[in-house]
């Protein structure tokens, strides 16, 4: 049977790795490359980028970051920040990258979504939402509206309209993004992951909160998300992912055993 | 063919010279991981779509992802087709990857292609709905880790454990015509062929160049193999 994956998520700016607190005060924790390869060595399954440089002029950076990445780890790992066209994705897949991620390019033009997966294929596109729980609206009837900007400007779209939009246009997968879980280590929005997993045929990876390793089997097993992405927990070393796949797998969560 | 590497760059020629591995190029997918991987393990490989490079080469390999009816017909535009075919009736060792463990069958259920033919049989879509043992539905694609069971032993999956998962991402499956061209399956609500081959082809769905150490060891194994298989 297919495991659950374990992705850690690898905040960088300006070629270095950071992780804010709710995309505040960030700081430079690290090279990427060498935390890229201490995770894929440690059991990672995947690796999530999520470029955060402000400057567009310093794209290039996150192009190198990427090559040195794809000629050291030897699992899939995925680009996101600042993909606006069909040719950043390019650059980026040609770098190596397995897959790549758009969130406020697709809200603003979804069609980036198809031309991406006609371009290279449906497995290469991945869908990151930012989601903010509001009061259940004509617009937003789940509940839940995808905001953009960090979670700074709201778009009015409904997070379960909009993750099926996606799914219809092409997208192969979907990073689940709780901003209200965000940076809390509260654990993840178990309603959220649930209602947008059971909803797509695509798989969800579940985001924001992760505190613990409870979290982690909550989400995957009663949120039936197909993986769980954490940073904080595991870049400030409050546990191996030895450790979490090890009490994973004792509960009962089908992970991948690398040891 | 142990002197005739050591002889050769490890890396990076670019005019001529001969290259013991074939990656070919026919515009489908991520052709650089599969390189970055042969890199890593020290074997020389270039990216081509030139039919004499490729014919000229020690071994292929048939990366790919993508659909079935664009990949058949950018292969035939490129007259990598019959490349193929003459690659595998001259004992070459071939390896298919991904959507190049597909197209090798006689017909794709993607596009109603028509494939390559080298392994008779069909590729068929994941049935839908789909459940597990546990009566949980399944997505598809079926994207992640996950185990094989070898049928067969292979010199290419020496030293590979019923324990390593391997990296899949696919909607579509091999089912060759008949079980003698079954090495392996995985179960994902079926059970279905993730490894098949005969004589000198081997053909995986999943992407060892990113199933980390087994899927590494996968390609090492197949860089050194003769192309000899007792069936």
């Amino acid at each position: 049977m297919l495991s659950k994956r374990i992705i850690p998520c690898l905040d960088v700016r300006d070629g270095k790795t950071t992780k804010g607190i709710k995309f505040k005060e960030n700081v430079d924790i690290g090279d990427p490359v060498e935390m890229a390869r201490f995770y894929y060595e440690e059991g990672a399954d995947e690796i999530v980028f999520y470029d955060i440089t402000a400057s567009s002029e310093r794209r290039d950076i996150m192009i190198d970051v990427v090559r040195r990445v794809a000629e050291e780890i030897f699992i899939p790992f995925s680009v996101g920040g600042g993909l606006r066209t069909i040719e950043d994705m390019r650059a980026v897949l040609l770098a190596g990258a397995e897959k790549v991620s758009v969130n406020t390019a697709a809200v603003k033009d979804p069609e980036i979504i198809s031309e991406g997966a006609g371009a290279f294929g449906s497995q290469c596109i991945v869908l990151g939402m930012d989601v903010k729980n509001v009061e259940p609206s004509e617009k937003t009837p789940s509940g839940y509206e995808i905001v953009v900007h960090g979670g700074r400007t709201y778009t009015g779209i409904d997070a379960l309209a909009w993750a099926k939009k996606a799914e219809n246009l092409g997208a192969g997968e979907i990073c689940l993004n709780s901003i209200d879980a965000d940076g809390t280590k509260q654990g993840y929005e178990i309603a959220l992951t649930s209602l947008i997993s059971g909803n797509v045929n695509i798989p969800v990876i579940a985001s924001g909160g992760a505190g613990n390793i409870n979290h982690m089997h909550d989400v995957l097993k009663y949120a039936k998300a197909d993986a769980a992405l954490i940073a904080s927990i595991v870049h400030y070393g409050t546990y191996t992912i030895k450790q979490i796949k090890d009490e994973l797998h004792s509960r009962g969560i089908k992970v991948r055993n690398t040891w | 063919m142990r002197l005739l590497r050591s002889r050769l760059p490890l890396w990076g020629v670019g005019d001529g010279g001969k290259y013991l591995i074939a990656i070919i190029d026919y515009r489908a997918g991520n052709l650089k991981s599969v390189e970055c991987a042969l890199k890593k393990l020290g074997f020389s490989c270039c990216i081509t779509h030139n039919n004499k490079e490729i014919l000229g080469s020690e071994r292929i390999i048939f990366p790919g992802v993508g659909a079935a009816g664009q990949a058949i017909a950018d292969l035939r535009h490129l007259g990598l087709d019959k490349v193929l075919k003459q690659a595998l009736e001259t004992g070459k060792p071939i390896l298919g990857i991904c959507l190049g463990a597909q197209i090798i069958l006689d017909k794709s259920e993607e596009n109603s292609a028509q494939c390559l033919g080298l392994i008779s049989g069909d590729v068929k879509l994941f049935p839908s709905p789909l459940f597990s043992e546990e009566n949980e539905r399944l997505k598809i694609p079926h994207m992640g880790w996950n185990s094989v069971h070898l049928i067969k032993r292979h010199p290419v999956l020496e030293g590979i454990k019923p324990a390593d998962e391997f990296y899949f991402v696919h909607s579509y499956y091999p089912m060759p015509a008949s079980d003698k061209y079954i090495i392996g399956t995985t179960d994902y609500g079926i059970e279905f062929p993730s490894i098949i081959g005969y004589k000198n082809l081997i053909a995986m769905q999943f992407h060892p160049e990113k199933s980390g150490t087994p899927g590494l060891k996968i390609l090492k194994n197949f860089c050194t193999w003769n192309g000899h298989y007792a069936e």
